[in-house]
């Protein structure tokens, strides 16, 4: 997988990178949409290619903003029996557990 | 085959640890109860909720990092690994990627070929997944989330195991060393411990590596030792048929004894970590690492040396009894009762190992009390009951946790030290049987224990069989 | 009696003072939506009953003495992704067309157990991704200034309900900017306080190291003594702060003596609406006339904001927006042949386009070979950026600038050119890069009847400086109200 620069320095983004992270993010994106989402990333990509202009160099990334550490909760139980709050929602359920298409080859 | 060839093995070890509650929510681990009753917003992977780690889970990971001779990262966080499956609710997983919080161990194995030190390369915290049962009839399966988010260690060797035999000695050292930290119970069987095999072949001499498949989640030792077997024969048939080990993934399937590839376009493997940014950083000060230290119980090689030095038990038995955590408990546990250290030993070694091979069971499992070890070993050194009686009794003091002393006076099971009552008996005994009377006083030492041994059933067992042995002799 | 033309407190007043009942604040409320909602739609759900039952609860507690107060009986609106326990809960989105949380967000609980009274849930854009409350599941808001318009976003439908008198305050949550934006461009005041402040416990995540969630109301008294509710330290939000100086309308002083205001020169360059600069700068001069030091400086980085945010924002979004998978709640597709095709077409039916659209980004930037150079990329210009505000705040106490480069668009014109739209993000995203409070305060209209605001950000926990300045400000220029109100 790789987004070739043009002589304009500008990203490309093949069919099989689309293909591929449409399987990592599971979305299965018509011929259409797949286009203009195509074009659109490529833009984007673009555009945050700017950042480049920085010299990050000896920065460290900053994931978190506050140098909060150690939140913790004790080993207590407080939680009871949630089942019925877990499945009030599910699209399919079937007696005390979820329903999925079977997840193994048969 | 005309190449030799070298397996090189690597293992990760996911132990799911001894804690009340999850790993990022108050829900109880329990296992074992109704699907989907230990789940809340926060394991069911409900929009809006959000995780906060269970404190223990980092101290049970420390302290088997330091067992592991790991360093710690003292600043270590979270990161998200990204992949769908419907047991993993929020369809990305909390683990840890970049800053694991032990890293660069070893532990020491020993096989038939000697002592080996197998590097551990990291031990990372985890959340486990929820399960699937899949239904027979339909093409459906069934998701219950108790088991989703009950805290993991992720221990990861490097690749220096070479052998099945080596795996299984350093599955069997990493279980005893977590069991006595009381980190985890580590029963395959119930999934607290599984294992994951990297294994590839190389030719003997070789410095690189072969490309490796992993084995995922195998469920016992022996699956592993036959995964391992039959895997190795399988990547060598393809270099030596010319064709080449693909790196995957491939699922083992014990029964039929062959792996299967997991591979589908839809698994890009592709887990697209970052750091979480739900929960903070973890910063452990020395005096943490310290504690962690100091509060660490005796493992198994001080606890072995100390049989030796302290209760003078040989070698032999030192290393048997610290074989499980459970027997090394109950025996400490005894001897503190009776103070009778080799005792306790011959009762744990001889007796106790026979009824659980008999009966096919772990020395987890034990379930008497060690007052009731201490009783009968009492009762039998006061000459109160004698060794079959002993045994007798010991049978329901393993099988129903029975007060011997109570047992014993139930049943009447007391030795008999009356000499008036035991000269009787013999009596009779040299009476109905003067065939043997006449082969002892012919020279046939054997036939004296033939008569004992009438005595002491016509006895029930109960007689003194010193004082039977000392009259008989007389008497004839 | 108009109550819903009174600002929150003014009317928390009347309603402790016996003047009128929370149920009656509550009808007129219904009274308003039903005049207004079908030309502005600021709502996906309304709850007449239960708000009428909740409003009558709240009026015998309010008598007994047990609720006293400043919101207690006074309805607000609340943002569809907050979670409501029992009441529906959409993001906005199909994928959560039927979602019914059994759970309420903290900020939330806050806000009920001071009495305030829910009417509703508020459009905005699908998982808060928009500038515009176009992108919704559920129809478009539009802006009650001119239906015409565009309320902004996310938090259109909270800005637009406020605007529109249909309840007296909302909550809304700004993740790069849609607090401020909407509100700026429905002339409504809106406050997006310090990263930790108000728990997210129960906000459907977007990015979730840059939302919150803040007040939206009609005037700064109204914002400091919502965000004084909704504020606590939550032990169910790992990243909550435990704060002591929450006590917001102690800030509300008139008083900007020496206050010292540095207005980024960077933020008044190319791009900025002549009308929205002069506003800007005329507050700007009501400031330093009332005794304020005020100077423009060089805050620097102004254009890497952007594209370190969406690569963050989309990353983020990317792994926050996995769950909705069709298996445990909301929308699954009706037919389809095994798991990853049932995955596939239940997300890909249930979201929209630009939600998509920052899906797929974030997965790239995420992706193998690519993480080191877009997502640590951007972590460090975020780093860098955090710098440059320290380096501001070591010499101001408040930084001015606009909240957008211009008033509302018109309905229609941002969505066809998705970069343009991010570009109007430019003067809010940096605030949620590093973790400030910022507030959105309306300073004029343009030439076309639209809103324009100044933006006042603060270091960090600093919201009562930007508070007292804002509130200072405020004195010399009354609420204007909506002309539709």
């Amino acid at each position: 997988m790789e987004i070739k620069q043009k002589e304009t320095g500008q990203n490309v983004i093949s069919d099989e990178t689309m293909e591929y992270v449409g399987i990592l993010a599971k979305l299965e994106l018509s011929e259409e949409e797949k286009q203009a989402a195509k074009k659109d990333m490529e833009r984007m990509l673009d555009y945050v290619d700017k950042l480049n202009e920085l010299d990050t160099s000896g920065v460290e990334p900053m994931s978190h903003i506050f140098s909060v550490s150690n939140v913790f909760r004790e080993d207590e139980v407080r939680n009871g029996d949630g089942r019925e709050d877990a499945l009030a929602n599910a699209p399919e359920r079937r007696d005390q557990a979820f329903v999925v298409p079977k997840t193994v080859d048969q | 085959m005309s190449k030799k060839y070298e397996t090189v093995i690597g293992l990760e070890v996911h132990v799911e640890l001894a804690t009340k509650t999850k790993i990022f929510c108050a829900c109880s681990t329990a296992f074992g109860s109704a699907p989907n009753t230990h789940t809340c917003p926060v394991c069911t992977g409900m929009p809006g909720s959000l995780p906060v780690l269970n404190k223990k889970v980092v101290e049970y990971a420390m302290a088997v990092g330091l067992a592991a001779n790991c360093k710690i990262h003292q600043y270590c966080k979270f990161d998200r690994k990204n992949y769908f499956y419907p047991d993993n609710p929020q369809n990305y997983q909390i683990s840890q990627l970049y800053l694991p919080i032990c890293y660069d161990g070893g532990i020491e194995i020993e096989t038939e070929e000697g002592k080996k030190t197998i590097g551990i390369h990291e031990i990372h915290m985890e959340e486990d997944a929820g399960k699937l049962v899949h239904d027979d009839w339909e093409a459906v399966s069934l998701v219950d989330y108790n088991r989703s988010g009950v805290p993991l260690i992720e221990i990861v060797s490097e690749p220096d195991m070479r052998s099945a035999k080596e795996v299984i000695a350093y599955l069997d050292k990493l279980r005893m060393m977590i069991q006595y930290l009381g980190a985890s119970d580590c029963k395959m069987q119930e999934g607290s411990m599984r294992a994951d095999v990297n294994l590839s072949v190389r030719e003997e001499g070789s410095q690189e590596f072969g490309t490796r498949t992993e084995m995922k989640n195998i469920g016992s030792l022996k699956a592993i030792a036959r995964a391992i077997e039959a895997e190795t024969a399988r990547q060598i048939d393809l270099l030596e048929s010319g064709g080449k080990v693909v790196q995957e993934t491939r699922r083992w399937n014990d029964e039929e004894g062959y792996s299967y590839t997991m591979r589908s376009k839809e698994d890009a493997q592709d887990y697209r970590y970052f750091p979480e940014p739900d929960l903070v950083p973890i910063v452990i000060s020395d005096q943490w690492v310290q504690q962690i230290k100091d509060s660490q119980p005796e493992l198994r090689d001080e606890k072995q040396k100390r049989y030796v030095s302290e209760f003078g038990l040989p070698e032999y038995d030192a290393k048997i009894l610290t074989s499980s955590k459970k027997l090394a408990d109950l025996f400490e546990a005894t001897v503190a009762l009776c103070k009778m250290p080799k005792k306790v030993s011959n009762w744990l070694m001889g007796e106790t190992m026979r009824l659980l091979r008999e009966h096919e069971m772990e020395p987890e499992e034990l379930s008497f009390a060690p007052e009731h070890l201490a009783k009968l070993i009492a009762l039998a050194d006061a000459g109160t009951i004698n060794g079959t009686v002993a045994k007798e009794v010991f049978e329901k003091v393993f099988a129903k946790n029975m007060d011997p002393e109570q047992y014993v006076q139930e049943h009447g099971l007391k030795t008999v030290h009356d000499e008036g009552a035991i000269r009787e008996t013999i009596c009779r005994v040299i009476k109905e049987n003067p065939q043997s009377v006449a082969d002892y006083q012919g020279g046939k030492e054997k036939a004296l224990g033939f008569l004992v041994g009438q005595t002491m059933k016509a006895m029930k067992g109960k007689a003194n069989p010193g004082m039977v042995n000392q009259i008989l002799k007389e008497m004839l | 009696m108009k109550l819903l033309s009174l600002t929150a407190v003014e009317l928390g007043n009347k309603i402790r003072a016996g003047e009128v009942t929370a149920e009656e604040a509550a009808l007129e409320a219904f009274d308003a939506i039903d005049r207004t909602e079908n030309q502005v739609h600021s709502f996906v759900t309304i709850d007449r009953e239960g708000a009428l039952e909740r409003a009558r609860e709240v009026q015998k507690k309010i008598m007994e003495g047990s609720l006293m107060g400043p919101l207690a009986g006074v309805p607000v609106a609340i943002k569809d992704n907050l979670c409501t326990k029992g009441m529906l809960t959409t993001c906005s989105s199909k994928i959560l067309y039927n979602f019914i949380p059994t759970y309420t967000a903290q900020a939330v609980q806050n806000l009920e157990k001071a009495g305030a009274v829910i009417v509703g849930k508020t459009n905005m854009d699908e998982f808060a991704m928009g500038s515009t409350t176009e992108t919704s599941a559920y129809g478009v808001t539009r802006n009650p200034w001119n239906l015409e318009h565009v309320p902004g976003g996310s938090s259109g439908g909270s800005c637009a309900a406020v605007a529109a008198e249909e309840v007296s305050f909302a909550l809304g949550s700004d993740t790069g900017g849609s607090i401020r934006q909407p509100s700026s461009y429905c002339g409504v005041t809106g406050l997006k306080p310090t990263y930790g402040t108000v728990s997210r416990y129960g906000l459907i995540a977007y990015g979730s190291s840059l939302d919150q969630i803040g007040p939206i109301a009609k005037d700064v008294t109204d914002c400091a003594a919502i965000l004084e509710v909704i504020t606590s330290y939550d032990q169910k939000d790992s990243t909550s702060m435990k704060r002591k100086d929450t006590d917001f309308t102690h800030a509300l002083v008139d008083d900007v003596k020496g206050m010292k205001i540095g207005i980024p020169g960077d933020y008044l360059g190319q791009g900025l609406e002549e009308e929205v600069k002069e506003a800007i700068l005329a507050a700007a001069k009501v400031l330093k006339e009332r005794g304020a030091m005020v100077e423009e400086f060089d805050l620097s980085l102004v254009d890497y904001a952007i594209p370190a945010y969406y690569v963050i924002a989309a990353a983020e979004a990317s792994s926050n927006l996995e769950r909705f998978d069709g298996v445990k709640y909301g929308y699954r597709t009706k037919e389809y042949e095994g798991l990853h095709n049932m995955y596939k077409k239940s997300r890909s039916e249930g979201f929209g386009t630009e939600v998509k659209r920052r899906i797929m980004l974030g997965s790239f930037v995420l992706s193998s070979g690519y993480y080191d150079a877009y997502y640590l990329k951007a972590l460090r210009t975020k780093a860098l950026i955090k710098q440059a505000f320290d380096k501001a705040f070591e010499k101001y106490d408040v930084i001015l600038g606009p909240v957008a480069p211009t008033t509302a668009p018109k309905i229609g014109d941002s969505l066809c050119d998705p970069l343009k739209m991010y570009l109007g993000d430019i003067y809010t995203v940096s605030v949620n890069l590093a973790g400030l409070p910022g507030i959105s305060v309306p300073c004029g209209l343009d030439a076309k009847g639209l809103p324009i605001s100044l933006q006042l950000i603060g270091d960090c926990f600093q919201e009562k400086k930007i508070i007292q300045a804002a509130y200072a400000y405020e004195q010399t220029r009354p609420y204007q109200h909506c002309p539709m109100a």
